[in-house]
């Protein structure tokens, strides 16, 4: 709160020193056109930036780095026998101490270290933040004064504030950049020491997948096992029950929508259609979960079949409903771009509409086509809410989609919800889980936009 | 007909006789069936949608509505407050349950001796009665004394009786005492539905009669302000950069690649990141708004560059030659010109994200936000969950009445997308403009 009234009072002195710039400029040019280099608001916003970058930078700063050094400085400060605990323990501790040094509450303080380190560590906290509010105030002024110093008719001041923009708008479209770097080092970072424990081939390869560690050591029963293969082949299984639902829908769709349909049938069934794709997913999961399950439940008992609650079956049927928008769109677009001359050139042979549809058109669009497919395979494995809740727990290594089986992304969900040990291989296997699923929907969606690509520049 | 015949006979014209009609029938009769199956396709996915829909409405619908009964409450002084202090935490603390009770022996004087047959009919009105009496005495001590006529909350199993959710049995958790009790009730017409507000003021509850979504409201809002507050500058700045400053490069053409790639990244990867980086490494506090709204924004920022990147692009460069000629900077041709034309695409793309973020729950459950929290969560750095995530908890609760609640919310979190959606398409509708 103190911090949210810090930058506004920065803002504010900003935009006053704006004002007193931007005049500043006037007066020294006389009111003469042409005789400032820039606009007079160019001054202004130069001295606001002298005024209020240096300052927003140094609380910044502050903000980011000092829990690491009031940390070190409370830890340096602790008894020698505290000190000498265990990382676990003392961590542990530092936490609590934080805490109480947070709420200002120390009356329910462990023991009597923790409570002169959580009362030292406010008292380091509220002084070097009062530290810093002088430092960034001054800073301020000090910049606002020598910004207005610079203030003159020959001062490039538009080249100076656009420089920062630019400098703004670079570091803006680098952070695409950043987060996959981001993603991929910290995926790789806790596998890495995931894989330490379990060796990579084991959980790649294995056939057993049961994560529950033992808590202590004299426990039964679960040793752990990480081998994900019946992972991959539930996804599989889930993905490809979802794709043989949305392919043949979602394409007979987009066909009908592009080459038959009235245009004001097209007005009210395509929006119609992409409001299932506008559907949040934990919508679909109860969908299946409350509706499609049950359902076919019933219709195989009346058949003779038994089919889980969970089954492969209606998880994969929903998210098919998920994903035909997502098919229809995609290759409506591709087949509205086959141009006309190859429709024409075929109805001029004598072929029925359909006939043109299948021979000329469709192979046409086949590379669009594909691509859109792979997009949504893609985005079926990487589906999480939907299985969440309607698929199972437990690895079966099963091709029956009548029963229940379980994927990455669930896998992932139940071992990271709750209670996180990073140092056991329950947790930190999920990260490696993770890391298999991004460098699968990568490579599936490298692929799928190349040949996407490829496609527009053939008929562009 | 083969091309021997053919040039055997040259008089026989290609496309005639028997054959050809019986052909040419079979090509249009094929013609049909293709156009059938297309129409077939669209009303399987268009009655898939009616289906989900129409099973969520069905369910949720009740759920708006909240049965109350009426009791004869007797605000005993002897049972509030014995020492008769008046004192606010007396009052605060009172046993209210008792007050409860009595009114219902009041009500059905035959149960007074049977204590199997009290203790089901008690089960009739929700723990949230007392906090009702609670409020009336604390807003007003003056009560204490006096009998009124009140109309109090049924609990669940009550509730779901009433609006036909559960059987008039055993199944319902009620006892047939109980049922008999409640069928009186209803014919003396002391039963009542109401509009629920508990749905839309309460935080979370165990009992379901109880649990409202406020909390997961006011979670999914200050996730969604600072996702908005965040990708929507970010966005713009980065699209404008690549579309109007950055001249083709390699570098140029990693950012795209990185930004094509990242919209088509599964979500719970960034809800990986965000557990990793922002709660790990940077040791923000688990399960706050803030947080999620950081994660949201990783989300949901690469679709942002790309819509305003297309409405950039939909400006003509005449625009820009025009600004310069006249001797605008490269920037002030985009802030003054170009910015302003786009501005209603931009703003279309970006409504589109957070209709895709609000709907969003992978990523947060990765940074905590599947509590339960009681408390409306005062700051963004209070623990909270969101909308889409409330759905999920609900879904998970083994109660019957939960099913309800879970369908209401799902209602309003698509009344909320609905919103959004209709704002999107009514500023292209308005704004759209044909060069």
């Amino acid at each position: 709160m103190q911090f949210l009234t810090l930058v506004f009072a920065l803002l504010l002195l900003s935009a006053m020193v704006y004002r007193v710039g931007s005049r500043q400029a006037v007066r020294l040019g006389g009111g003469g056109k042409g005789a400032l280099h820039s606009l007079p608001s160019y001054y202004g916003y130069y001295v606001a930036l002298w005024c209020g970058l240096p300052a927003l930078i140094l609380a910044a700063g502050w903000m980011i780095f000092a829990p690491y050094i009031l940390k070190s400085l409370v830890m340096a400060a602790l008894p020698p026998d505290t000190m000498a605990l265990p990382a676990a323990r003392l961590s542990l501790l530092m936490n609590e101490v934080k805490q109480m040094a947070a709420s200002g509450d120390y009356r329910y303080a462990s023991d009597e270290v923790a409570r002169t380190a959580a009362q030292r560590y406010h008292e380091l906290h509220t002084v070097s933040f009062a530290a810093m509010c002088v430092a960034a105030l001054s800073a301020a002024v000090l910049g606002a004064w020598y910004g207005l110093n610079r203030v003159s008719p020959k001062l490039r001041a538009r080249n100076a504030v656009e420089g920062i923009v630019t400098l703004f708008l670079i570091a803006s479209s680098t952070i695409a950049i950043f987060t996959t770097i981001g993603i991929v080092l910290s995926l790789l970072f806790e596998s890495l020491r995931f894989f330490a424990k379990i060796p990579i081939f084991d959980f790649l390869f294995g056939l057993n997948w049961s994560p529950q560690t033992a808590m202590r050591s004299d426990q039964v029963g679960s040793s752990g096992a990480f081998g994900a293969v019946p992972l991959f082949t539930g996804t599989l299984l889930i993905s490809v029950i979802a794709m043989v639902v949305a392919v043949p829908i979602g394409l007979l769709s987009a066909i009908y929508m592009a080459e038959y349909a009235h245009p004001k049938f097209r007005a009210v069934a395509k929006p119609l259609l992409e409001i299932l794709a506008g559907i949040p997913t934990v919508v679909y999961g109860f969908f299946a979960v409350l509706t499609v399950a049950p359902a076919l439940r019933a219709l195989g008992a009346s058949v003779g079949l038994t089919i889980s609650a969970e089954s492969a079956l209606s998880t994969g049927i929903v998210m098919g409903v998920m994903i035909i928008p997502f098919i229809s769109s995609l290759s409506d677009d591709v087949i509205s771009a086959v141009p006309d001359s190859l429709r024409h050139g075929s109805y001029g042979l004598g072929a029925t509409h359909s006939e043109t549809i299948r021979q000329v058109v469709l192979p046409a669009a086949l590379p669009g086509i594909v691509g859109g497919v792979l997009l949504a395979v893609s985005r079926a494995i990487g589906e999480t809410m939907i299985v969440v809740m309607a698929a199972g727990l437990s690895a079966h290594l099963t091709a029956n989609p009548f029963q229940s089986v379980t994927t990455v992304t669930v896998q992932i969900v139940t071992l990271l919800v709750g209670d996180q040990e990073f140092d056991s291989p329950k947790t930190l296997s999920a990260f490696a889980l993770g890391l298999v699923l991004f460098c699968v929907t990568l490579a599936l969606n490298v692929v799928a936009l190349n040949v996407v690509r490829k496609y527009r520049e053939k008929y562009d | 007909m083969t091309e021997l015949s053919m040039t055997q006979s040259p008089t026989t014209r290609i496309g005639s006789g028997a054959d050809a009609e019986n052909r040419l029938k079979a090509r249009y009769r094929a013609e049909k069936r293709f156009r059938a199956y297309g129409l077939i396709s669209i009303a399987i996915a268009l009655s898939f949608l009616a289906v989900l829909l129409g099973s969520i409405i069905l369910r949720g619908w009740t759920a708006f509505t909240q049965t109350y009964i009426q009791l004869p409450v007797a605000f005993d002084a002897e049972t509030i407050d014995p020492e008769g202090t008046r004192e606010h935490s007396a009052l605060s603390t009172a046993d209210y349950r008792t007050l409860i009770n009595a009114a219902l022996e009041r009500k059905f004087p035959e149960i007074a001796d049977d204590r199997t047959a009290k203790r089901d009919v008690q089960k009739l009105v929700s723990s949230g009665a007392e906090l009702e009496l609670r409020k009336m005495v604390l807003a007003n001590p003056a009560v204490i004394g006096t009998t009124a006529d009140l109309w109090l909350p049924a609990s669940a199993a009550a509730d779901q009786v009433v609006k036909g959710n559960a059987q008039h049995d055993d199944s319902s958790g009620l006892s047939e005492g109980a049922l008999a009790k409640l069928d009186a009730l209803r014919l003396a017409g002391a039963l009542k539905r109401r509009f629920n507000t508990y749905l839309f003021t309460a935080g979370d509850s165990r009992q379901p009669e109880l649990a409202g979504l406020l909390g997961a409201i006011v979670g999914s809002f200050y996730s969604l302000a600072i996702t908005l507050a965040l990708s929507f500058p970010l966005g713009v700045a980065a699209a404008v950069y690549l579309e109007e400053f950055a001249s083709r490069n390699r570098f140029t053409d990693l950012i795209e690649v990185n930004i094509n790639n990242l919209a088509a990244v599964p979500s719970i990867v960034f809800g990986l990141l965000a557990l990793e980086i922002f709660l790990n490494v940077l040791g923000l506090p688990r399960s706050a708004p803030l947080v999620g709204g950081l994660a949201l924004t990783l989300v949901s920022l690469p679709t942002i560059i790309i819509s305003a990147r297309v409405a950039l692009k939909a400006v003509p460069p005449w625009i820009r030659e025009a600004a310069q000629g006249l001797g605008a900077s490269r920037q002030q041709m985009v802030v003054h010109h170009v910015l302003p034309l786009a501005m209603p695409g931009i703003l279309t793309g970006t409504i589109i994200g957070m209709a895709r973020a609000i709907g969003e729950s992978a990523p947060l459950l990765m940074i905590g936000m599947v509590a339960f929290v009681v408390d409306v969560p005062a700051t963004p750095v209070d623990p909270s969950t969101a909308l889409p995530v409330q759905v999920y908890l609900w879904a998970a609760s083994p109660e019957r009445a939960f099913v309800e609640r879970t369908s209401a919310a799902i209602l309003v979190l698509l009344a909320c997308l609905a919103v959004m959606n209709a704002t999107a398409i009514y500023l292209r509708k308005k704004f759209e403009r044909r060069w």
